[in-house]
């Protein structure tokens, strides 16, 4: 049975959220979610990759053999993630350096290739381009999420993505910012944490 | 053997026309990507060493040959006259390469000042010869022909304790750029004049 455009488009949202739900794509959300900005800017790449890429995917889904799907589908995503990385360099450069390698890294990302393989070489062009958009808000919500707690509690700051403004001592001037959450460690500690919080509300 | 022939045709096609889609992309967004880079990786440094100029510097810039090297020049117009070039040269720090601006004014030969591009030397030690004011402003106001080494190598620029392998890069680096300017010196004339 045919799933509404609908609902594949807010399965992404909560009941597959890809970082939560379906455990993809953690080397990025480990690595650029230490301020708000960053984790905005690389929501809007993977959002920007996964539309076009399931977009496409979908309208030549016919046209690609079967053995050799996979090489056709890296392709599609690479092209989508290099017109991202060349429109970030030439329009928001600051947060090209700071995102630095994790822009080209998208192609490997299990995500786009994930939603190719799972859906958008199967369906139609908007069911694909509803999932896409799910699944890239997803990401970006879960990039957010953990982008704001680590930020808040890590640095005591908040930093708003494009004006390049941000909030000192957001939990007032006497609160000692725990430094640990934002290195390396603190990543995988919050993400564990957000798991269990999703796991928990999933059980009831 | 045509199923085979199929498979070949496909993936070719599918990798010409994403090669064809990204160079056509590239090509169109190279010459706001110069512009970026300029304002945020030299940008910085550039307006700093020109610091008083009348001019855009970011504007008024040309590029010459140094053998097979293309170097961007950045004219600083000060009291009415266009008399000051900025060039980057690169040299090597403690941590890797490391990208030095210098200023020269041309009419008194004198360096007009110079400032640290990029660099990866260790935050806090090697990074002061970036951010430690006190050491670029050494330079400013020497004559060309002055001996840019620091004083553990016998010249005259005194080193930043505790870095003086930063130091030693950035000073190498000057007495590169110098020797650029004095062999580009007609080339840069007439670009400026003219």
């Amino acid at each position: 049975m045919a799933k509404s455009v609908m609902q594949e488009f807010t399965k992404g949202l909560w009941a597959e959220i890809p970082p939560f739900r379906l455990v993809l794509g953690l080397c990025p959300i480990l690595a650029v979610t230490k301020s708000f900005d960053n984790a905005v800017g690389m929501g809007i790449a993977v959002i920007f990759v996964l539309v076009f890429s399931n977009i496409f995917i979908s309208l030549l889904r016919n046209l690609i053999p079967k053995q050799v799907r996979i090489a056709c589908f890296i392709i599609v995503i690479a092209t989508f993630v290099i017109i991202v990385e060349l429109f970030m360099q030439a329009y928001a450069y600051p947060l090209f350096q700071q995102l630095g390698i994790f822009i080209p890294l998208i192609v490997v990302n299990c995500i786009p290739l994930g939603r190719a393989e799972a859906f958008a070489g199967k369906n139609k062009v908007l069911p694909s381009f509803a999932d896409g958009l799910g699944m890239g808000i997803g990401y970006a919500i879960s990039l957010i999420t953990l982008s704001i707690f680590r930020e808040i509690l890590g640095n005591g700051t908040l930093t708003f993505p494009f004006i390049g403004y941000s909030i000192q001592n957001v939990l007032g001037p006497s609160f000692q910012p725990f430094t640990f959450l934002i290195q390396a460690p603190g990543a995988f500690m919050c993400l564990g944490l957000m798991l269990c919080i999703m796991n928990m509300l999933g059980k009831k | 053997m045509r199923e085979m022939f199929k498979l070949f045709i496909v993936v070719t096609l599918f990798s010409a026309i994403s090669g064809g889609l990204l160079a056509t992309v590239k090509s169109s967004t190279q010459e706001r990507i110069e512009l970026q880079q300029l304002t945020y990786v030299k940008g910085p440094a550039i307006t700093q060493i020109l610091e008083g100029c009348t001019n855009n510097p970011f504007e008024d810039r040309f590029k010459l040959k140094d053998g097979d090297r293309e170097i961007d020049f950045f004219i600083g117009e000060f009291d009415g006259k266009r008399n000051t070039v900025a060039f980057e040269n690169s040299g090597k720090g403690f941590g890797g390469a490391m990208g030095v601006m210098v200023a020269i004014d041309m009419e008194n030969n004198q360096i007009r000042g110079i400032g640290i591009t990029t660099h990866s030397e260790t935050p806090g030690v090697g990074s002061r010869v970036k951010t430690d004011p006190s050491f670029g402003r050494q330079f400013k106001g020497m004559s060309v022909d002055a001996d840019f080494k620091v004083k553990a190598e016998r010249g005259d620029i005194d080193a930043v304790s505790g870095a003086t392998v930063s130091s030693k890069g950035v000073s190498g680096t000057v007495v590169e750029s110098v020797e650029i300017y004095k062999r580009l010196k007609d080339e840069i004339m007439n670009k400026v004049q003219g």
